[in-house]
């Protein structure tokens, strides 16, 4: 296939522009979902259509993009997505999360703190976080509209009711601005803090649900919960067997049959950065 | 140490060498043509053309002929494909009355002007397997003489019209010319959709989907009370207004299969008793597809026509949101992608509840 048939980062520029102003109103309204003309992409719906059309009309010639999926920039999708974008805009890539300015990701929010001036692109399967409450668009769109949240609570409720605990772990529902509920796309509970008063502008793509919603710089941004049971973030009773970090997601490796089990982090940058620190440490 | 092989370029740079390899198959077998396709998979060109929503049979071939015959995978390329193309403009009104037919049947009259043909239709053929296609030197079949009733075709009006003349059917709605057309290509759809736009959604459509949903309301999910007015196919003249021309001009013919659903008449209070209308529209030779669109298309109506809602054939929002299978496809084979990290959640939870509750679970079994 000849890329010289496509624009700079495969969209038009007409599609870019369309795109960028759905962005900007989503930047102005946190945490409303902006309805946008969804193109087909040439990666299937479910793949990261949103996170990559919302990434492509970013993106410039100076930026340098990275990409991650689970956490970790070696996932099949991952290096799929990157090549996709070192072939249609010939961009630098870096698997470092401090170089990047542009970090497309699935699942997860880096362990490393962003900067001010990055943006984070999420790829979100779901965008309504009432969506599985009410599966009607129609009615959601009016319980946002009228802040009319009660369902979520009691969901929540009925979870504490029914295990002791709110039962939810990815995905998990945030008020943003102190107006609108969003879903933060299904990363595990343990990173929705990360995602309150970040210095980055984070962005939220959903391809085949044609929608697009944001996070500007410093928002406020809080998981739902109640007084008596407060969010609790998940945490590992091991530390990661590669790197030792102890406040880093875990992915669980099954080594053998037999019951055997080891935890490394899901963040490949980071376990990898601090490997790297301890061997020097260990040089010196 | 085990380390946690995540995947990688080079697993996917095998994988597409891989299926490469076996989309070419056997060696000492002969390639595929994108003409064989055309030519002999007529059909599954007319169904990618449609549902990829492009009219163009060489892309479409070479499409099937990319996918291995996954015409979903078609399709998918199609419209990725198409999705990147200029847009000039919207055609005129396509005239369908004046199409060249190949085909027109009608199971509401026995006669009507411009008759009824037959053309190429698997309808009456006995489903027994052809032994004798399986050789490549059977001798050729020949068309029979007088093919088409385009030999000599008289005017051959839409049988809705006829229908209306007498005004026993609702009216279609005046054109408007000038008037701002739908595009669900280029707005997110809204609910509730304008009809337009909701046609093109059906006409993009499953066929499968569409199929089903059909027939569900054939079975009492929503019935319609249907009678095929008539089924169409053949080539319609595509036309554009010119703004520097200052009049339209033909930039080509296009293959069409109509479907004119007459439905469940309406009426009462003072309103004369009319019958209403379904309508299917699909590119190339697609009765199935259309049939099912303009069945689909009238239970859509129910709200129009203060009808019981008794099936999801009826909910606008269900259909129009389902009815696409590039989106569906890709939703649903997006679970093979890795989703350690949302397991790890649930399972860290469900370690944590059976840590808490583990005994008043036990005393439960």
């Amino acid at each position: 296939m000849s890329t010289r048939a496509y624009n700079f980062a495969y969209l038009d520029e007409q599609t870019k522009r369309m795109i960028r102003r759905a962005i900007l109103k989503a930047i102005a309204i946190p945490g409303y979902q902006v309805p946008f003309a969804s193109r087909e992409m040439p990666m299937p719906y479910g793949w990261g259509t949103g996170g990559v059309q919302v990434t492509a009309s970013i993106l410039g010639p100076d930026d340098v993009l990275k990409v991650i999926d689970q956490g970790a920039d070696d996932t099949t999708n991952a290096v799929s997505i990157r090549a996709f974008f070192v072939r249609t805009a010939g961009v630098r890539t870096t698997t470092d999360t401090s170089e990047a300015t542009i970090i497309q990701t699935r699942h997860r929010v880096p362990e490393t703190p962003l900067s001010e001036g990055q943006i984070l692109v999420y790829q979100v399967p779901i965008p309504e976080p009432l969506r599985y409450l009410e599966p009607r668009e129609t009615e959601t769109r009016t319980m946002h509209a009228l802040g009319e949240y009660g369902v979520m609570h009691v969901k929540l409720y009925e979870d504490i009711s029914r295990h002791g605990h709110i039962a939810t772990t990815y995905a998990y529902p945030a008020r943003v601005a102190g107006r609108y509920i969003m879903d933060p796309s299904p990363i595990p509970k343990f990173d929705n803090p990360k995602l309150d008063d970040c210095p980055a502008l984070q962005l939220f793509g959903a391809g085949r649900e044609k929608r697009i919603y944001a996070i500007p710089p410093h928002t406020r941004v809080v998981p739902l919960d109640f007084e008596d049971h407060p969010f609790e973030r998940t945490k590992f009773d091991s530390a990661c067997a590669l790197c030792g970090a102890t406040d880093s997601y875990l992915d669980e490796v099954v080594t053998d049959d037999a019951g055997g089990r080891l935890f490394v982090c899901s963040d490949t940058d980071y376990c990898e950065k601090r490997q790297a620190a301890k061997r020097k440490d260990a040089a010196e | 140490m085990y380390v946690a092989v995540k995947g990688g370029e080079r697993a996917i740079r095998n994988a597409h060498a891989l299926l490469a390899d076996r989309r070419r198959g056997n060696r000492d077998t002969p390639e595929l043509t994108t003409a064989q396709i055309d030519e002999q998979l007529a059909l599954a060109v007319d169904r990618v053309m449609s549902e990829g929503s492009l009219y163009d049979r060489g892309i479409a071939a070479l499409a099937i002929k990319q996918a291995r015959g996954d015409l979903i995978e078609a399709i998918f390329l199609v419209r990725a494909y198409r999705t990147t193309l200029p847009r000039f403009g919207f055609a005129e009104p396509i005239d369908t009355a004046a199409m060249t037919l190949s085909r027109r049947v009608s199971a509401t009259y026995k006669d009507l002007p411009g008759g009824q043909v037959l053309g190429p239709t698997f309808d009456y053929s006995h489903r027994l397997i052809d032994f004798g296609l399986e050789t490549e030197d059977a001798p050729a079949p020949t068309a029979p003489a007088a093919t088409a009733a385009s030999d000599a075709q008289g005017p051959s009006p839409r049988v809705t019209d006829l229908i209306a003349r007498d005004d026993l059917i609702e009216r279609e709605l005046a054109p408007r010319p000038g008037a701002p057309v739908s595009d669900i290509t280029r707005d997110a759809l809204a609910f509730p959709a304008a009809r337009d736009a909701r046609l093109q959604n059906l006409a993009r459509g499953d066929e499968g989907f569409l199929l089903s949903l059909a027939y569900s309301t054939q079975r009492g999910y929503g019935r319609t009370h249907p009678f095929v007015g008539e089924i169409r196919f053949g080539e319609a003249a595509v036309e554009m207004f010119i703004d520097d021309l200052g009049f339209a001009v033909s930039i080509g013919d296009i293959a069409l299969t109509e479907c004119q659903m007459v439905n469940q008449f309406t009426g009462g209070d003072g309103r004369p008793a009319r019958f209403t209308r379904g309508y299917g529209l699909a590119f190339g030779q697609s009765e199935r597809k259309a049939m099912s669109m303009a069945l689909v298309d009238r239970a859509l109506r129910a709200d129009e026509f203060g009808e019981e809602h008794k099936g999801p054939a009826q909910d606008e929002e269900f259909v129009l949101s389902h009815s696409d299978n590039v989106q569906a496809t890709g939703f649903v084979e997006h679970l093979k992608l890795p989703h350690y990290v949302d397991f790890q959640a649930e399972l860290a939870l469900l370690r944590q509840l059976r840590r808490d509750g583990g005994a008043v679970a036990e005393a439960a079994e």
